[in-house]
């Protein structure tokens, strides 16, 4: 099982990489059953202190079998479920730092325009800027072509049944993408609010992207995620005059879940603020290429 | 439904400990799990009996330890209770506050034998 990618086995796909790692799962527990199961449970607290680093059956002192003596005991681990994704998120960070290349994740509800800003953007910004994108999505490769249209690279990965793209995913994505020296990596995650906001996948930022046909109280309902990125695009604002949105009252809520985060007003379709939003990328990605 | 590869997770880390420490099945699992952790208890708990089952954690008891969430108020410039994200500071009202505790998702102890 490929425990970091959030799907069953075999689920995931990224175009040109075959998931074939070799799990080694040797599923042979000699289970000896001959427990004196009393259900006392008296919990021995046997932390694993050095002689007790091999606690196997008929070394152990459970070994014995001592009438009522329980065969369990208690293993402090104190481990962070996500360390194992946060290690391939921080391995990625190292691998980006070192290329001074801008990561970028991009997170919002499905249809909020990710694939239609990004388009727009790199068809803006080719001539002078080097751009390269990991696209999440469920199923389909319809994104990363949408992407390959504007010339620039692009690189799908299939989540399956899974719900978001982690470290691991992504660190398979650069090895096969291999983003120049100094460049932006937009990484469009699966559109979804909620399980992305807490696996890293070694950006430098999380790009929010919330559309004016979605509502404003979204950060409210979707705190975890607002409080995790650093940038909200409000998109589609041409939209504006057809719908009742309270532009300030957004702002507002998205402040009170991070009073940090910094918000610009766009529209991919007339390009209405995206001026704003290059001037951001643009010093983000100096930043990027300054020391390691 | 990320709750899936938490426990997947979970499951790993106990393989690893397994291993590591020479037990062979697990009984207990203590998680801690901060209330900005982003994790649905009812869906983690669903998870893990689905993800542990033909594992050395199949049948396991999950206990989850709630850790309440807390946060620093800038302008009274002292710790304060906080339930949601978005709330604001209950002696000042001003929402400047930076969370410092609450978003802890890590296994604690375990059961074993």
């Amino acid at each position: 099982m490929c425990t970091v990618c959030g799907c069953a086995e075999g689920e995931t796909k990224i175009e040109g990489h075959e998931h074939e790692h070799e799990h080694e799962h040797s599923h042979d527990h000699s289970h000896h059953h001959e427990h004196d199961h009393q259900h006392e449970h008296e919990h021995h607290h046997v932390h694993a202190t050095s002689g007790d680093q091999h606690h196997h059956y008929g070394t152990g002192p459970a070994h014995a079998h001592a009438p009522g003596m329980s065969q369990a005991r208690m293993v402090k681990i104190e481990q962070d479920i996500l360390s194992k994704n946060n290690q391939y998120a921080n391995a990625n960070r190292r691998y980006l730092a070192e290329r001074g290349i801008l990561a970028l994740n991009l997170v919002s509800s499905p249809g909020s325009g990710k694939t239609t800003l990004l388009t727009r953007t790199i068809n803006d910004l080719k001539a002078t800027t080097a751009m390269t994108v990991i696209e999440g999505d469920q199923q389909t490769v319809n994104d990363a072509e949408r992407i390959r249209a504007t010339g620039a690279k692009a690189l799908q990965i299939n989540t399956g049944k899974g719900c978001h793209l982690d470290g691991h995913m992504v660190g398979h994505a650069l090895e096969k993408l291999a983003p120049e020296d100094n460049s932006i990596l937009f990484i469009e995650n699966v559109g979804n609010l909620v399980c992305p906001a807490s696996f890293d996948l070694g950006e430098a930022h999380k790009v929010a992207i919330l559309s004016v046909t979605e509502g404003e109280d979204k950060p409210l309902k979707y705190p975890d995620m607002f409080y995790a990125a650093d940038i909200m695009l409000l998109n589609k604002t041409d939209l504006l005059p057809y719908l009742n949105f309270d532009v300030e009252a957004c702002m507002a809520n998205a402040r009170k879940v991070n009073p940090k985060i910094r918000i610009i007003q766009v529209s991919a379709t007339t390009g209405e603020g995206m001026d704003t939003w290059y001037s951001w990328l643009a010093a983000a990605s100096q930043l990027a290429t300054i020391g390691n | 439904m990320h709750e899936m590869s938490i426990c997947e997770g979970i499951v790993q880390v106990l393989e690893q400990s397994a291993a590591a420490q020479g037990f062979e099945r697990v009984k207990s699992v203590w998680l801690e799990i901060g209330r900005f952790a982003g994790v649905e208890r009812s869906a983690l708990e669903f998870s893990f009996d689905v993800v542990t089952r033909g594992t050395l954690a199949e049948s396991a008891t999950l206990n989850i330890i709630d850790i309440p969430a807390d946060a620093w108020c800038m302008p009274c410039a002292e710790p304060v209770d906080v339930m949601e994200r978005f709330d604001p500071c209950p002696k000042c009202g001003s929402h400047q506050l930076q969370i410092s505790g609450g978003e802890e998702l890590r296994i604690k102890e375990l059961e074993v034998e």
